[in-house]
């Protein structure tokens, strides 16, 4: 059995809410102060709240868990602990081994500074030293694929080779342990499969990785374990299949019950959940295939709705507008429905994806649903090799290239010859 | 084990020595001063300081030469008003070499005093984002002045033998006094900066700080002016140990560094350790505030 590289206890977080809002004034102590002694000597009671509670693990060398949660629920704060950013209010825990944190992507990177200069900055803030960074220099810069752009000035970079270099410098860090907070979900897919490539490869090393991301493919595909925080606490630890699978379920109908959301006394239908009918797969929300594809929504009814408008919108992880679809005229009787739609294809770039579903009647907006999960289109590419010329749609072609067969239009030969 | 990554040496430089063991616990005590942490990261420090100064010299339009321009137009200008306008005494040294060698040190320390108390805040973004030991910024804004430091040194050795002065052995004591002003502008920028990471209007106080200190230092004026009996006082300024001391080591003329000197040295090590407990102290939930 490999030894325990992270031990953590019972490890807490309180932020006091007036803290992050915004920092103290020194004049208004100063004025505190004077004004009323006593009252200043007093702590000011403050609304708190407890980022983490009581959170204890124990990750041995080699392993790599993924940390998944809601927003909130506390995953980014626990990395901070474990990587020594700020202090626990309580618990405490161990770490045997260098520790390299990526927490952003571009840690370090001056405008100013050029490419090269930045690498050596940068690698150097994560941990690296000089001369290692020196040695992988020529790696990290074939990485990131900007040989001939390492010398001008980052600030004229574009934003995708910022996050290249960025990423490609913080991918050659080797530390013993690596904690990894969703800085893969940066950059377009193909360069998101390289750096899923080399955390590959850096779990395979025998390196322990926290890796926290709501990709969840990315979780099953790279984790051995997996921990869902939710709320500041631990609520399921173990083999990732087992707690993503309790993950996904919760969501996609959890999520509808959070009191933020709906105003269920009023409401008078709302959509639950959704799932790609056909193709079964391994997970009703990501698709495999270029063919025909069935999608269902899920709409639960509380009171009849009359001359009801439904809306459906796709979009993309840049939030563009994929397509959008709206049928009108409903009469919809209390009850459970469902709302099913057919797709000869859905010949879509390799990507995250998310539903958007709207029920209106004359009164005006029933239910806007965003859903949730995102849907995960996990298709062959049928696009360019080059990221610059890959496109929005991913379209299952067929082509041949050979000699002219026939043609219904003449054809002129180069030497001006008469038509064939 | 085999692995497709492009580097065939797991675990490289760590695989020689036994892993470190770090511990994780919530902010007790006083006093947790770790110097094999700072020794371990001094390639870190390096970069910081190189990173400064590479900025300031490809911002600047003028690049180097503000670094000589500065002083050397401050000189002027006091040359100008105190000097030949406002006829204060000067120790029996020409204008320019009295004003000049106080203001390379004088610049230097106000420089390095303003980097170090805004450079937690600038760093915000790094600090929340990886671990190093945070005093490593105070102690680089302190060291990367000391490159300007040099440049102007440099023109003032010139400029005081331009005037047929020479340093005799005094000049040996400027070692000393550098690291006086080194060690103020760490001291007092160690507070200052852990107080501007808490309360973010400390930098609007600091033009008037520097302002009052520069006057209360002999830059424009030599401390004989100060009578008497305010003497001890105004020789706890460690700055004024500092420029009078420049000024002997360098032309041998004025008055050698005397107790109060010692003295001054005495309060800023006082200043110092408070310093370094008290950003200490804010260290570990700095990430937390700024």
């Amino acid at each position: 059995m490999n030894r325990v590289v992270i031990h953590a206890e019972q490890l807490s977080k309180r932020y006091r809410i007036g803290q992050i809002e915004r920092p103290l004034q020194l004049r208004e102590v100063l004025t505190r102060a004077l004004r009323s002694p006593l009252s200043f000597l007093r702590p000011a009671p403050r609304e708190t709240f407890w980022a983490l509670k009581d959170v204890s693990l124990e990750v041995r060398e080699g392993e790599v868990l993924g940390l998944i949660g809601r927003n909130g629920s506390g995953k980014t704060t626990l990395l901070k602990i474990l990587s020594r950013i700020t202090r626990p209010t309580a618990g405490r825990a161990e770490i045997r081994g260098h520790v390299g944190s990526l927490l952003e992507v571009g840690t370090g990177f001056h405008p100013d500074l050029t490419g090269r200069e930045n690498t050596y900055l940068s690698g150097a803030i994560l941990g690296m030293r000089k001369q290692e960074i020196a040695r992988k220099f020529d790696e990290i810069v074939a990485f990131a694929e900007l040989e001939k752009f390492i010398d001008t000035p980052v600030k004229h970079y574009s934003s995708g080779m910022y996050v290249r270099l960025a990423f490609a410098v913080a991918a050659h860090l080797e530390p013993e342990i690596l904690l990894v907070d969703e800085v893969l979900a940066v950059g377009d897919i193909k360069f998101q499969k390289k750096c899923l490539g080399k955390m590959g490869d850096v779990a395979r090393a025998g390196r322990t990785v926290v890796l926290v991301s709501h990709q969840l493919n990315q979780i099953r595909r790279l984790c051995h374990r997996a921990l869902w925080l939710d709320d500041g606490s631990i609520r399921r630890d173990g083999p990732t299949a087992e707690v993503v699978s309790a993950y996904e379920a919760a969501m996609t109908e959890g999520d509808r019950s959070s009191p933020s959301r709906s105003n269920s006394a009023t409401q008078k239908a709302r959509f639950l959940r959704w799932e790609i009918a056909e193709p079964q797969g391994n997970s009703p929300h990501t698709l495999h295939t270029l063919g025909p594809a069935k999608v269902r929504f899920l709409l639960e009814v509380h009171q009849p709705i009359s001359h009801a408008h439904h809306g459906v919108a796709l979009y993309n992880a840049d939030r563009q507008l994929m397509w959008g679809y709206g049928t009108d005229n409903l009469d919809l009787q209390a009850g459970l429905h469902e709302a099913v739609y057919e797709f000869p294809s859905l010949p879509l770039r390799p990507g995250m994806y998310s539903w958007l579903v709207t029920l209106w009647d004359e009164s005006g907006a029933v239910d806007l649903w965003e859903s949730i999960p995102d849907m995960l289109v996990a298709t062959e590419s049928y696009q360019h090799a080059r990221d610059e010329w890959a496109g929005i749609l991913n379209l299952p072609i067929a082509l041949k290239i050979g000699p002219c067969t026939e043609s219904r239009f003449p054809v002129v030969s180069p030497s001006g010859g008469n038509p064939t | 084990m085999a692995f497709s990554g492009t580097s065939t040496a797991p675990l490289e430089q760590h695989s020689a020595a036994p892993s470190p063991l770090f511990h994780i616990a919530p902010q007790r005590g006083w006093f947790e001063l770790r110097p094999r942490e700072l020794w371990d990261y001094r390639e870190l420090l390096y970069f910081f300081v190189w990173r400064d100064v590479k900025i300031r010299y490809k911002q600047t339009f003028i690049g180097v030469a503000w670094v000589v321009l500065q002083p050397l137009l401050t000189m002027a200008v006091f040359t100008l008003f105190f000097g030949h306008l406002a006829k204060l005494p000067s120790q029996g040294l020409p204008y320019p070499v009295f004003y000049f060698a106080a203001l390379v040190p004088w610049t230097y320390f106000s420089t390095a005093l303003l980097g170090a108390t805004g450079i937690v805040v600038e760093n915000q973004r790094v600090i929340t984002k990886v671990y190093f030991p945070r005093l490593i910024l105070p102690i680089s804004a302190v060291l990367s002045g000391l490159v300007d430091f040099s440049i102007g040194f440099l023109i003032l050795v010139g400029v005081t033998l331009g005037y047929g002065l020479h340093p005799g052995f005094a000049a040996l004591y400027l070692p000393f006094l550098l690291l006086l002003a080194v060690a103020t502008a760490l001291a007092v920028g160690l507070w200052l900066s852990a107080l501007n990471a808490l309360y973010r209007d400390v930098r609007y106080v600091m033009p008037f700080l520097m302002q009052f200190w520069m006057f209360a230092s002999p830059v424009a004026y030599p401390a004989s002016l100060v009578p008497q009996r305010w003497r001890w006082l105004y020789g706890l300024n460690p700055m004024t140990g500092v420029i009078e001391g420049f000024r002997w080591a360098l032309t041998g003329q004025g008055s050698p560094p005397g107790v109060l000197v010692l003295a001054s040295s005495a309060v800023v090590l006082l200043i110092l350790a408070g310093g370094l407990l008290f950003f200490q102290r804010m260290e570990g939930t700095v990430a937390d505030l700024v």
